[in-house]
């Protein structure tokens, strides 16, 4: 099962070497891994998407937390929380696609932010679910570029990792 | 770097170089010896410790056996062992002690010299990314980029070398810091907010595990290395005794429970008694201790999951728990707090008495099997014999040290370790070329002390070299070498796994041990005849400032017994063919 796991860390060199070295030393997958400084700058944010049953989630957790670095660990699915990616997607803009995009990038309530001779560069925020759906929907020989940048998760309400 | 670090009490700084910072903080530590290598990037370091009289500096020949007498001389005392090495090669060198350190959890602490700052990154000479190379095998690694981090960088590295579940700790130190200059200032104390390990188990778990063990019919009880380095054997005694449960230790884990007391079943695992691998199958309760439930212990998980039993573990990792083998009442904490409360909690108990009569007559018959037999012979020396002997004549008080293979397997079958911290082994990684290191840091640990490494051809040259460290420091090791002229265990699988195609398995050109070990100036002994094998090690053992090599020749074609084929249940062992035919005749 998909999970999104999200962690606080002592924003130290080599720090994100640690995660992802333990990941592929212990052969877990990740689907996506984000990470940035956070308002306190000794901490670093980080959300890792993976797949595994129960009893890897549980050993990805607990191996996570015996990290030296690592401070909190939180698995989002324990409870409501919320995730969004953001992807930056370059499609032709010539002849049908003109329309074509334009109308795809309303419906997902996308924006075009560059606008070139030939091309558009659509900006998308969502789920990753969302922004699957919308590489699905448009036609994918108009498609020039994607970037995406891996899911980030907070949990709804109450639910806050802190120090 | 973390300011926490630094306590509000200190005062009155000294000004000095980051390499008299780095020797003074070891000396702060207490720490009595520093196995080593010198080279370029740690010279500002070699000359202040040239200066100073605190720890003694243990010069080896390679920086692999200053990491492994570093290694045992932790697992010996329960101190943090300490090595020094040079940068880029001398550190590489040092990964392979390294990982021997992390598999088994032994805490050390590993300084090594790093190309200067600014050369870092520009493939410098001797330059290697050993915060890099060694990320996987340490429990955590520190490069210090200014001077005035060494003291609390040194400082965390002991903390948490030596705290929670124990490992090494690297600390790599670039040249042009070491010859800095900065205040002298040793935190007394450490807080990390990312790093409080849990040492208090929960009581309801404690509890609700005393209540199972008092209830349970077919009781088991398996500790392993975390006893050991937990210091719980004390406790352990005392709650086994009090319950009258029977105990299995792994290999990691001899010495934890009195090899020599009579609820003791031998090791477990791969190559344990029949009665330790029958218990730990068919027991209903099992209290695990320390312990991980490895590959080698309980054989293929599904088949020691196909019979239902109720799991106690403690363990100070969490991440140990329920990794391979899913457990009941989990409890997180240092082992001897653990027991220590599971005793205090027993004693209140009204009825202590458990109904164990049944299930020890059934371990009895098991016991009768006498899986550990096998035939002595006139002719040649049988390689079991001479550990047997080695007990008798040692009175099981030596510091026993072994390299990897079937002499491993031998030692920890026939040596039995009545204390905790005298079987000194690379479990976990299975580190060809440790046993005279190891045996080295027993030595410095316990200088009086009578020290035998077991040993084979193969495994003893790995790190021959050492033979001239043991010169130099005049220590008077005894090596006890089973010499079959076989890389025996690799023989032994080809022989039962590859139709007997001996690919690579035999050594020619062997050395004349006896004449290398005389040309170290040390005493060297050839023994062919098993007639000779007690007097021999009498005689060996008798000298005891001298540094003995014993060359037993034994038997090619012996066999480790019993055995837990790969991916077999831990109930179907194969028996010695003299236990087998033995059985067939009784029946």
């Amino acid at each position: 099962m998909r999970h999104i796991i999200s962690l606080l860390m002592e924003n130290e060199a080599g720090a994100l070497s640690r995660v992802a070295g333990l990941f592929s030393a212990r052969g877990y997958n990740i689907e996506s891994l984000t990470v940035a400084v956070t308002e306190d700058p000794t901490l670093s944010r980080m959300t890792i998407v993976t797949t595994g049953s129960d009893d890897v989630i549980e050993q990805i957790i607990k191996q996570l937390n015996k990290l030296i670095d690592v401070v909190k660990v939180l698995d989002l699915n324990d409870g409501k929380h919320i995730e969004r990616e953001l992807m930056l997607v370059k499609v032709k803009a010539t002849g049908v696609h003109k329309d074509e995009m334009k109308r795809m990038c309303d419906i997902f309530r996308g924006r075009i932010i560059d606008v070139a001779d030939n091309s558009y560069t659509i900006e998308l925020t969502g789920s990753c679910s969302k922004l699957d759906a919308f590489i699905e929907a448009i036609d994918r020989s108009a498609i020039l570029e994607t970037v995406r940048t891996g899911a980030s998760g907070i949990g709804r309400g109450d639910r806050i990792l802190k120090v | 770097m973390d300011a926490s670090a630094h306590s509000a009490t200190d005062t009155h700084a000294k000004s000095m170089t980051g390499a008299d910072i780095v020797v003074s903080c070891l000396n702060e530590e207490k720490v009595k010896f520093v196995f080593g290598y010198p080279g370029g990037a740690v010279l500002h370091i070699y000359d202040a410790l040239y200066k100073q009289n605190g720890f003694k500096h243990i010069l080896v020949r390679h920086e692999q056996a200053a990491v492994h007498a570093a290694d045992a001389y932790s697992r010996a005392t329960g101190d943090v062992g300490v090595a020094l090495v040079t940068s880029g090669p001398g550190a590489t060198n040092a990964v392979t002690g390294i990982a021997t350190a992390y598999m088994d959890s032994i805490p050390l602490v590993v300084i090594s010299g790093q190309v200067p700052v600014p050369a870092i990154g520009l493939d410098a000479f001797q330059e290697v990314d050993m915060v890099g190379v060694t990320r996987p095998c340490v429990k955590h690694n520190f490069l210090v980029k200014h001077v005035k981090d060494i003291a609390p960088t040194i400082k965390k590295a002991f903390f948490i070398a030596k705290t929670g579940r124990p490992g090494p700790v690297v600390v790599d130190i670039p040249k042009d810091i070491t010859a800095h200059v900065a205040d002298f200032i040793y935190p007394k104390t450490v807080e990390m907010r990312s790093y409080n390990p849990i040492l208090k188990g929960h009581s309801g778990q404690i509890k609700k595990a005393v209540k199972l063990l008092l209830g349970a019919k077919r009781p088991m009880i398996y500790t392993g290395g975390g006893l050991v380095l937990g210091n719980g054997a004390a406790e352990l005694v005392k709650l086994a005794k009090a319950l009258n449960f029977p105990v299995t230790n792994t290999l990691m884990g001899l010495g934890g429970y009195p090899a020599t007391d009579k609820q003791f079943v031998g090791m477990l695992g791969m190559h344990g008694t029949y009665e330790a691998n029958m218990a730990m199958q068919h027991c209903d309760v099992l209290l695990a201790v320390g312990a991980r439930f490895d590959d080698r212990v309980i054989g293929n998980p599904k088949h020691f999951g196909g019979q239902k039993r109720t799991i106690i573990h403690i363990d100070v990792d969490p991440s140990s728990i329920s990794k391979r083998v899913k457990v009941d009442v989990p409890i997180v904490g240092d082992v001897q707090s653990v027991l220590a409360d599971m005793n205090e909690i027993l004693a209140q108990e009204e009825n202590q008495s458990t109904d164990t009569a049944d299930w020890w007559s059934q371990i009895n018959e098991w016991r009768g099997i006498q899986s550990l037999d096998y035939t002595y012979s006139d002719s040649v020396i049988k390689p079991q014999y001479v550990v047997q002997k080695l007990w008798e004549v040692t009175k099981g008080e030596a510091y026993v040290t072994s390299d990897v293979g079937q002499h491993q397997m031998w030692a920890a079958q026939y040596y039995k370790f009545d204390k905790p911290r005298r079987w000194i082994n690379s479990g976990g990684l299975g580190t060809m070329g440790v046993g005279l290191p190891y045996a080295m840091g027993c030595q410095f640990a316990d200088k009086h002390a009578q020290v035998a490494c077991i040993t084979g051809e193969g495994s003893i040259q790995m790190n021959i070299q050492e033979l001239s460290t043991c010169a130099q420091y005049g220590l008077p090791i005894k090596v006890i070498l089973l010499n079959n002229r076989y890389l025996g265990m690799v023989r032994q699988w080809q022989e039962f796994f590859y139709e007997n195609r001996y690919s690579e398995s035999y050594m020619d050109s062997l050395p004349d041990f006896v004449k290398l070990a005389e040309s170290y100036g040390h005493v060297g002994m050839r023994i062919t005849n098993p007639a000779d094998v007690e007097g021999a090690l009498k005689e060996a053992f008798d000298r005891k400032d001298k540094f003995v090599f014993m060359d037993f020749l034994t038997d090619q074609t012996e066999n480790v017994f019993p055995m837990v084929e790969n991916g077999k249940g831990l109930s179907e062992m194969v028996l010695s063919p003299s236990t087998a035919s033995r059985l067939k005749g009784e029946e």
